[in-house]
């Protein structure tokens, strides 16, 4: 049976690992590849980068970490972050990344999923959402979180599942940073809606929100990065613990 | 030893000479029939879509120098579909070193997205591909197509119904999942083809 995925997500600036990372026996937490291998070795199913640099010389820095990450790591891996045209991915591909994740840009111009889709496969094309539930249900926020647009969570994955994204990774904003589970009635509705795989992010904080994003969200993968980078929850014996929840995961 | 990667219009050809270089092979990517022809080992990778991968394969005659080849061969994901002998993929009439049609999948439940995408387990595996593997082992799959069971079949996996996620006839071995992703049992896998 196809495994759920567990998935670190490490933030980079100018070729460094951002968030403090706490990992025990690891000399250069620092660097994003060495953490990666770590994550890797631990039994992450996938790791995603996000470059949060916004310098154009940040960007270099960040396509030759790519080449280094793909030449030392062996899972898959997928980046993103100021990912605004075809050239972008392109780029990033050659570099080695698997799969390339966009979020503003796409919302911006939902054409480019339909380009990346046609250009290089649905595969690659991770259409990243962030959005929030006010009181008028769930909105899609653009640049990280900071500008609300008219768009709904809902109606946006449909669209972009239909344009030829190959994923969707959603991240709820009242979740984020919360560590009291992940946005599980959000994510079960957009399980029954959508034909791709979901991803979900924002929220974990204790292993069980991990087999609740799966057993209750429906979620194909779960995302977290803070849990693990300050050793509050190791891969493994998370996965130990799905494992007896009767969850499908690899070891 | 001589490794050759065929070069081609697809994607993701460079995780496999990474994979490689891991492994402590320097390989050559190369669409030079000579160097293809005169290589101890051709790796036949790639992600992409039937049509236009076997349309730039016929126009650059890479099929016939393919079908043709006589060290052991191993073809990846696209590059196994595309060592069959037809694809429901866009109508496409494939190499034919494999006397199988690629299918799309047809899930009858939501469960199951197309493209499959992630870790999934291989089984009943056989041939020097797998050896030292004696129990079912998670490997990285992202597929919409796939390849039913056949007399070629040298592992099984199940998504939608069980199919083969490996081939093998004469000289050609091919997996649907990616070895060069999929950790350290993928490595397993390149050493035993390259001790092949």
């Amino acid at each position: 049976m196809l495994a759920k995925r567990i998935i670190p997500c490490l933030d980079i600036k100018d070729g460094q690992t951002v968030k403090g990372v706490n990992f025990v026996n690891l000399q250069q937490a620092g660097d994003p590849v060495a953490l990666g291998k770590a994550y890797s070795e631990q039994g992450a199913d996938e790791l995603v980068y996000l470059d949060i640099t916004a310098s154009h010389e940040g960007r270099k820095t960040f396509t030759a970490l790519v080449s280094r990450i793909a030449a030392e790591i062996n899972i898959p891996f997928t980046v993103g972050g100021g990912i605004n045209e075809l050239a972008d991915v392109d780029s990033l591909l050659n570099a080695g990344a698997d799969k390339v994740s966009i979020n503003s840009a796409a919302l911006r111009r939902p054409g480019l999923i339909d380009e990346i889709a046609q250009h290089f496969g649905s595969q690659v094309c991770v259409v990243a959402i962030d959005a929030r539930k006010t009181e008028a249900g769930w909105r899609c926020y653009l640049n990280g979180g900071r500008l609300e647009t008219d768009r709904t969570l809902f109606e946006w994955a449909k669209e972009a599942n239909e344009r030829g994204a190959g994923e969707i990774l959603f991240t709820s904003m009242n979740h984020d940073g919360v560590k009291k589970g992940f946005a599980n009635e959000a994510l079960n509705q957009l399980a029954s809606e959508l034909t791709i795989p979901l991803i979900a992010s924002g929220g974990a904080g204790e292993i069980e929100h991990f087999r609740d994003a799966f057993t209750i969200g429906h979620a194909d993968a779960a995302l977290a990065a803070s849990v693990f980078h300050f050793g509050q929850i190791h891969i493994d014996r998370l996965k130990e613990y799905l494992k007896l929840e009767n969850i499908t995961i690899r070891q | 030893m001589q490794v050759a990667i065929v070069k081609y219009n697809a994607g993701n050809t460079c995780s496999v000479v990474n994979a490689l270089h891991r492994c402590g092979v320097d390989a050559v990517l190369t669409d030079d029939a000579e160097v293809l022809q005169s290589a101890d080992k051709v790796i036949f990778p790639g992600q992409g879509e039937a049509r236009t991968t076997m349309s730039y394969l016929r126009e650059h005659k890479l099929d016939e120098v393919i079908r043709g080849l006589c060290q052991p061969v191993l073809g990846i994901c696209i590059g196994m579909q595309l060592l069959c002998k037809h694809s429901e993929e866009e109508d496409t009439d494939c190499i034919g070193v494999f006397d199988v049609d690629v299918l799309r999948f047809c899930p009858n439940l939501h469960e199951y997205k197309v493209p499959q995408m992630g870790w999934n387990t291989i089984t009943n595996t056989s041939t020097g591909l797998f050896k030292g593997f004696n129990k079912p082992e998670f490997v990285y799959f992202v597929h919409s197509f796939y390849v039913p069971l056949c007399t070629d079949t040298i592992a099984t996996t199940e998504y939608v119904q069980p199919y083969s996620s490996a081939l093998h006839r004469n000289n050609f071995y091919a997996t649907q999942f990616h070895p060069e992703k999929s950790g350290a049992v993928g490595e397993r896998i390149i050493r035993n083809f390259l001790d092949l």
